[in-house]
């Protein structure tokens, strides 16, 4: 299209011409159409229309600031800017991690990696601190006897203690031994729980409608396998720790001679003995020390005395008497330790059949012996008949000293005499008693009233005399060989005895002075003879021994443990002088029938 | 040694017992008459009660220290006897 052409070309000069006159001016390109003017466009003449203008095209955005606010954070400062007006400046303690500074700090001090940490949680109680603080104490004790370097004595207790730990080592249940013991007591409680409560807290009440008699409730039960075959020959209670007693087993029988047992038996646990020894020979008595309970006198059938120290391990005796040092050359029929000596040395006495009273203390480890008395039957050594004829000895079966006159005791005899001795006279009685037909199996004197004592033989009679006078104050008559005899620890006037058809007797002379006011058949008639009966210290229990070999522990009902009963208006007053007052009353009111038919 | 033997043989053969377990103060047990899994179980649960109970008796006055404890429930008597690095549990059912 030649107009297209020339067209085009116009207006290409034409464009150009207008494009070089305005840079704002948006061109479109015109497709043949003619020149059209605007009516606004700027009249220009043709030499202005010539004019080049020359115009520079650059990068630079005109609308940018020009003063742009750079921070430069190596350099701590802002950089590049013309106009500034500072109003506030602040030291700052940061550093970049790789700036100069801060590789420089690292390097003087600061370990480069953190030290090894492991996570601790505890707490923080009273008896962590109070333990940490006992163990400071123990390591600093150690230290000083460690300073001190002088060797020790090895008391018993510690070479005990000593033993355990160094067993442990070897096998580790030996370390549960004291928690086996506790755990053993509590399944006995667990057991035998009725007769535990019975023990502490039965009373019996149907003792408000019998007046004056009382019951025996039949408590716990010991024997021990081992124990088969023996009788019980001596019961003693433990004076320091009321609930451990001690039983001696042997044989009174004289063509039955075998081996003998002390055993120890806890209330808390009756199932198993605390301690037991086997012993050669039968025993026949045994004696727990007042003060150290830990030593045992035993006396044996074989007429030897021994010595056990219960603290100490092993099953023999500490002390044990020979032929050479003296030991009786019949059966020891009783043992009772007395108070230290004068050299601070513990000793005991012994009564056997061979007629001698010896005296036996413990000398630096040792046994030593000294004869006290001699029994004849004449009486006094000295006496003897038509000059110097040998005395005839008689044979000892009981003693008791003196509660609080401690040089006066008494001895019973196999022939039925009760002597009244002396420490200090040797060969002279004080008086001899006309007492019992048959051997005296026990004499003792009362808990409080100090002239009263009682006396029980086989001759079926329990006597009881006071002292000053030669006849017996009361007589009773059990109608079977009466075993043993004790007094009550709480009362004066209440005793019992136990006689070997089974029955147990208990007296109580302020309710009734001609019978028992209790007496249970604790044993069949066949079954057994009851042979030794003991009141606890202060449980309201007795025990009583047989000859099978089994110990039964009976609770006493109210009215066999009376109090004195207060006026009213008065206050009640207790303690030994109350109950030698209750026993003078009875005295005097038997020495007056006396003396007014006397 | 032989006389620990002997006591927890006795224990055993009383009325009513229905087992011993010996637990080392780690809780874990050591000897046992019951089976694995009933060991486990009670030996784990007492020994927390344990240590609370002790923890708390030693709170009370340092100078204390629990010599045992019981629990006893409907079926049966749990009783615990903890020593210095054992202790011991007996389940008992005393009325059996």
């Amino acid at each position: 299209m030649p107009v297209t052409d020339k067209s085009v070309a116009a207006s290409v000069r034409k464009d150009d011409e207008e494009r070089v006159d305005t840079v704002d001016r948006w061109d479109e390109s015109h497709h043949g159409k003619g020149l059209i003017k605007p009516p606004d466009q700027l009249e220009l003449t043709e030499a202005e229309l010539k004019e080049e203008f020359t115009r520079i095209l650059t990068a630079n955005n005109p609308h940018a600031p020009a003063n742009i606010v750079l921070y430069n954070s190596k350099r701590y400062r802002h950089a590049s800017v013309t106009q500034m007006i500072v109003h506030f400046v602040v030291e700052g303690s940061l550093l970049h991690q790789d700036s100069d500074e801060a590789r420089r700090q690292k390097q003087i001090g600061c370990q480069p990696e953190p030290p090894p940490r492991s996570n601790f949680s505890s707490l923080a109680n009273q008896w962590v601190i109070y333990d940490a603080y006992m163990e400071e104490l123990q390591k600093q004790e150690r230290n000083k006897e460690k300073q001190k370097a002088a060797p020790s004595k090895k008391d018993p207790d510690n070479t005990k203690r000593a033993v355990v730990s160094t067993d442990s080592h070897g096998h580790d249940i030996s370390k549960v031994r004291k928690a086996v013991k506790i755990i053993e007591r509590m399944v006995n409680q667990n057991t035998f729980d009725e007769i535990a409560q019975d023990f502490k807290y039965y009373e019996d009440d149907s003792d408000e409608f019998r007046a004056q008699e009382g019951t025996l409730l039949p408590l716990w039960k010991f024997q021990y396998d081992q124990a088969k075959g023996l009788s019980v020959t001596a019961l003693c209670w433990n004076k320091k720790y009321q609930d451990l007693f001690a039983v001696g087993m042997g044989s009174y029988d004289f063509n039955k001679q075998e081996h003998g047992l002390l055993v120890f038996y806890s209330l808390k646990n009756t199932a198993f003995p605390e301690y037991s020894y086997p012993t050669k020979s039968g025993i026949l008595c045994i004696d727990i020390h007042e003060q150290h309970s830990y030593l045992v006198a035993v006396g044996f059938y074989d007429g030897c005395v021994a010595v056990y120290n219960l603290n100490k391990e092993g099953m023999d005796a500490v002390h044990k008497s020979t032929a050479k040092t003296g030991k009786h050359t019949d059966p020891v029929w009783q043992v009772r330790w007395q108070k230290d000596d004068l050299d601070n040395n513990h000793n005991f006495y012994s009564v056997s059949s061979d007629g001698r009273v010896a005296s036996w203390t413990l000398v630096k480890n040792e046994l030593v012996f000294t004869d006290v008395i001699k029994l004849s039957l004449n009486g006094a050594m000295s006496e003897g008949t038509e000059g110097s004829q040998q005395p005839i000895i008689a044979c000892g079966t009981a003693f008791d000293f003196h509660k609080e006159i401690d040089y006066l005791f008494l001895v019973g005899t196999g022939e039925g005499k009760i002597h009244k001795c002396s420490k200090t006279y040797s060969s002279h009685f004080l008086e001899t008693y006309v007492a019992h037909s048959m051997a005296v199996d026990a004499v003792k004197w009362n808990h409080f009233h100090p002239k009263v004592f009682i006396s029980c033989s086989s001759d079926w009679t329990i006597k009881i005399w006071d002292h000053t006078i030669n006849t017996p104050i009361f007589t009773f008559d059990l109608n079977a060989a009466v075993g043993d005899v004790s007094w009550s620890p709480y009362s004066s006037t209440v005793f019992s005895a136990v006689t070997i058809d089974g029955t147990v007797h208990v007296f109580d002379l302020n309710i009734n002075k001609y019978e028992a006011i209790c007496q249970p058949a604790v044993m069949a008639k066949k079954k057994g003879k009851l042979t030794r009966v003991e009141f606890n210290p202060i449980h309201p229990i007795i025990i009583v021994g047989d000859d099978r070999g089994y110990v039964t522990s009976l609770k006493l009902s109210p009215n066999l443990r009376k109090k004195p009963k207060a006026k009213k208006g008065q206050e009640l007053a207790t303690g030994p002088e109350v109950e030698v007052a209750k026993m003078d009353k009875l005295l005097s009111l038997l020495q007056q029938p006396e003396n007014s038919t006397a | 040694m032989a006389e620990v033997e002997e006591t927890l043989k006795r224990i055993q053969s009383q009325k009513g017992v229905q087992g011993i377990i010996i637990v080392n103060s780690e809780g874990i047990p050591v000897k046992t008459t019951l089976d694995n899994s009933s060991t486990v179980h009670y030996a784990g649960l007492i020994h927390q009660l344990v240590m609370k109970a002790r923890s708390t008796v030693r709170d009370i006055d340092p100078q204390n220290d629990l010599t045992f404890l019981r629990v006893r429930s409907k079926k049966n008597e749990i009783m615990i006897a903890p020593d210095k690095d054992y202790f011991l549990i007996v389940i008992q059912n005393p009325s059996d």
